[in-house]
């Protein structure tokens, strides 16, 4: 048996332990309201997560290409750039998901056949993880350039108030060129 | 997660009886996160309203630089509030930790920090209440959920009172009524007495005082900025509006937030404002006057102290009773007509040397403005559309598919909800709305109000805002929505942000601009683009020439 095809069997348990490892990274207050789901506007962290995990888990097994994997981990990596949570946390959820195949499919993978394939696919999970650290820096960059832009801004219509800009007309005079 | 009002029997099977003893959360220290908060306030600009304790310091240093009686100062000002506020107490005592509040803060949801769950951001200012102030926590301490005002204290309350936009979408869901937003306007006054304000609202607010506005616009640069907003609508229409300005003896003064004078995109609302006004006055006499000095609608004061509010708010009676007017037309903002609503009438009030507010081209009374006599532009709009008595071209914004953002002080703060989308199906041909847990009374905030605008704070905002930012990824998703409509300068101001990271696809609009670009002024030019000079629909290859 190949071991996508036994993955692709216990996927709704898998993604689902994924899940709650994920919201476990939170405090335990918080997790115990985000593991309730609910309403997906109400509880936008947890419906996030579940469906970039989701999606992103059948990517792992459909042999998705990297710019797949980024835009389905992009809405989940998103939101953990802005809160409370080191790079490295904020990513580091990626590995949680070869310790948790690892218990699932324990007994399974005691069968030498389908033990070989998991390296192979622990490697896809490495390279996910990387992909992850990508979307998680462009985020970061993107927070940067809104505060950089804001800033910006601000000096400009500081200068502009104070008379101190004198734009160029778009009727000209023009300097001759050289 | 309910996100429905609970019904009592839920409340009553998930209560604790047990008082609160902060087992979890008091272990937990604050820890001041760059990105997370604005910067310390500007002493000159402390100095400059009169407020205690203006010194430079800086909230990742340990020592904050406090006066040595600071904890008594806090002392005597928390007795004095509760003293005075009946209701500050009454929240102080009666929350039973139903937990009905705790998911439904934009800030706790986008950060996942428990300490932004309403009941436990109250709790900070409750646990030093019991202490000081009730018989069981004086005797019992921790057990009764009691503790006393130390330093680190005091630091979470300044990092998790900056946290809280006063949005009120909590106190929505609490069966006892409890506005968790008064709670972190009085743990901010308290603030405030020790000097601990941030700059984006201190600075601001002295310059309100001294010159009449948050950014501190000379009288001379404000008009000059109408007038070349003026020159721009010539430039599209063909038609050069002229604003009249501190105007003695005329009907009506008209007050907005200075945002609108000065960032886009509020700037394109303004613009309509003063097509609006040309439009009336062209075509029914309607006699408006703008004031230089009045050119605030905004109120930082209300994010610092009740005393301040008040101070920066008499301007406008003030401005009104000089120009002798009849009554007030506001803008569209925020917090202003929180202030107004709520307060201004008891803080300022009574404004008996003003009329009762009429509308002098349809005859409507506006009943809800009698006491305070300022009108909501929208509710004024409204009633013209409603009256026939504006000529529009809708199909000027059909190249936009619109939702609505209710802002938070207008839609819970007052009820204004029907008028801005009646504006808007009348201007629009295609809005969608997003789920109705985001929108009206139950709207999200855009994680930038009270204050919080600053750059520094980004984060703060991009998490505080997802709520909202998620709903409208849903209608983008769904109906190609492109286009979010709002009615208040903050939001105008933060929006465009948190959607860049959000959802770039979208922009977002006052509920006038789209007025402006379907309202057909008369005598003007066939028009090839609108208010932000892109070409209007079927105009895409029009000669700009």
């Amino acid at each position: 048996m190949r071991l996508e095809k036994l993955l692709s069997d216990r996927k709704g348990e898998i993604v689902d332990r994924w899940f709650n490892a994920v919201i476990d990274t939170y405090a335990p207050e918080t997790a115990r309201i985000f593991k309730s789901r609910g309403n997906r506007f109400a509880n936008p962290v947890a419906a996030s997560t579940l469906d970039s995990l989701q999606e992103v888990f059948s990517g792992l097994l459909q042999a998705a290409d990297t710019t797949q994997l980024a835009t389905a981990l992009d809405p989940l990596v998103r939101i953990r750039a802005v809160q409370n949570f080191t790079p490295s946390q904020a990513t580091g959820f990626i590995f949680t998901l070869k310790t948790i195949i690892r218990n699932i499919l324990r007994h399974e993978l005691r069968t030498p056949r389908l033990a070989d394939q998991l390296p192979p696919f622990e490697k896809k999970i490495d390279d996910l993880a990387l992909t992850a650290f990508d979307v998680y820096m462009q985020c970061r960059e993107k927070i940067y350039d809104l505060k950089a832009g804001q800033e910006r801004n601000s000096v400009y219509r500081a200068f502009a108030r104070a008379g101190l800009i004198s734009e160029i007309s778009e009727d000209g005079p023009y300097p001759e060129s050289n | 997660m309910a996100d429905e009002t609970p019904k009592p029997d839920e409340l009553l099977s998930k209560m604790n009886h047990r008082p609160d003893t902060g087992q979890d959360w008091m272990q937990v220290p604050v820890n001041i996160r760059k990105g997370m908060y604005c910067y310390a306030s500007n002493p000159k600009s402390v100095a400059y309203l009169g407020l205690p304790n203006a010194r430079p310091w800086n909230p990742l240093e340990e020592d904050w630089k406090l006066p040595e009686n600071w904890q008594e100062i806090l002392f005597e000002g928390f007795r004095d509030r509760l003293e005075k506020f009946r209701s500050f107490k009454v929240f102080m005592d009666i929350c039973v930790r139903c937990g009905a509040c705790a998911d439904k803060c934009h800030f706790f949801i986008g950060t996942g920090d428990p300490k932004n769950m309403p009941v436990l951001r109250a709790e900070l200012l409750r646990s030093v209440y019991r202490h000081d102030f009730t018989r069981a926590g004086k005797i019992l301490g921790k057990i009764a959920g009691a503790r006393p005002m130390t330093l680190d204290v005091l630091k979470e309350w300044w990092y998790y009172f900056f946290q809280c936009t006063e949005c009120r979408r909590c106190s929505v869901f609490c069966p006892y009524g409890i506005d968790t937003a008064e709670i972190t306007i009085m743990g901010r006054e308290l603030l405030n007495l020790l000097g601990l304000n941030i700059d984006w609202i201190a600075t601001p607010v002295a310059n309100c005082y001294r010159t009449g506005n948050h950014l501190g616009i000379q009288p001379h640069a404000f008009k000059d900025m109408l007038d070349f907003f003026c020159e721009d609508i010539e430039e599209i229409t063909g038609i050069l509006p002229e604003p009249q300005f501190n105007k003695k003896g005329a009907d009506i003064l008209f007050v907005t937030p200075s945002g609108d004078v000065f960032a886009d995109p509020g700037t394109y609302t303004c613009m309509g404002y003063l097509m609006l006004f040309h439009f009336l006055k062209e075509k029914y006499g309607f006699d408006i006057t703008w004031s230089t000095y009045a050119s605030e609608g905004g109120n930082f004061g209300f994010f610092t102290s009740h005393e301040t509010m008040k101070r920066l708010n008499a301007k406008m009676y003030a401005e009104a009773k000089r120009l002798g007017v009849k009554w007030i037309l506001g803008g569209e903002c925020g917090h202003m007509w929180r202030v107004i609503n709520q307060y201004m009438d008891t803080v300022n009030g009574p404004a008996d040397f003003l009329e009762e507010p009429v509308s002098p081209i349809t005859g409507t009374k506006f009943e809800n403005a009698k006491s305070t006599k300022v009108v909501h532009i929208c509710e004024f709009t409204a009633d013209l559309i409603k009256h026939g008595k504006l000529d529009l071209d809708v199909s000027r914004n059909d190249n936009k598919v619109l939702t609505l953002h209710d802002s938070c002080n207008t839609s819970r703060g007052m009820g204004i909800l029907e008028e801005p989308r009646y504006i808007i199906q009348n201007c629009c041909r295609q809005f969608y709305e997003m789920p109705a847990n985001t929108i009206r009374e139950q709207t999200f905030c855009c994680g930038s109000g009270a204050g919080l605008n600053a750059g520094e704070d980004m984060e703060l905002r991009m998490a505080g805002g997802f709520p909202r930012a998620n709903a409208v990824r849903h209608v983008h998703a769904k109906h190609g929505v492109n286009m979010m409509a709002c009615i208040c300068a903050i939001d105008r101001a933060a929006l465009p942000t948190l959607m860049q990271y959000w959802v770039p696809e979208v922009d977002i609009t006052g509920v006038h601009e789209l007025v402006g670009n379907a309202l057909i002024l008369p005598g003007e030019n066939k028009r090839t683009t609108d208010l932000r000079s892109e070409p209007l629909p079927g105009m895409e290859d029009a000669d700009e020439g």
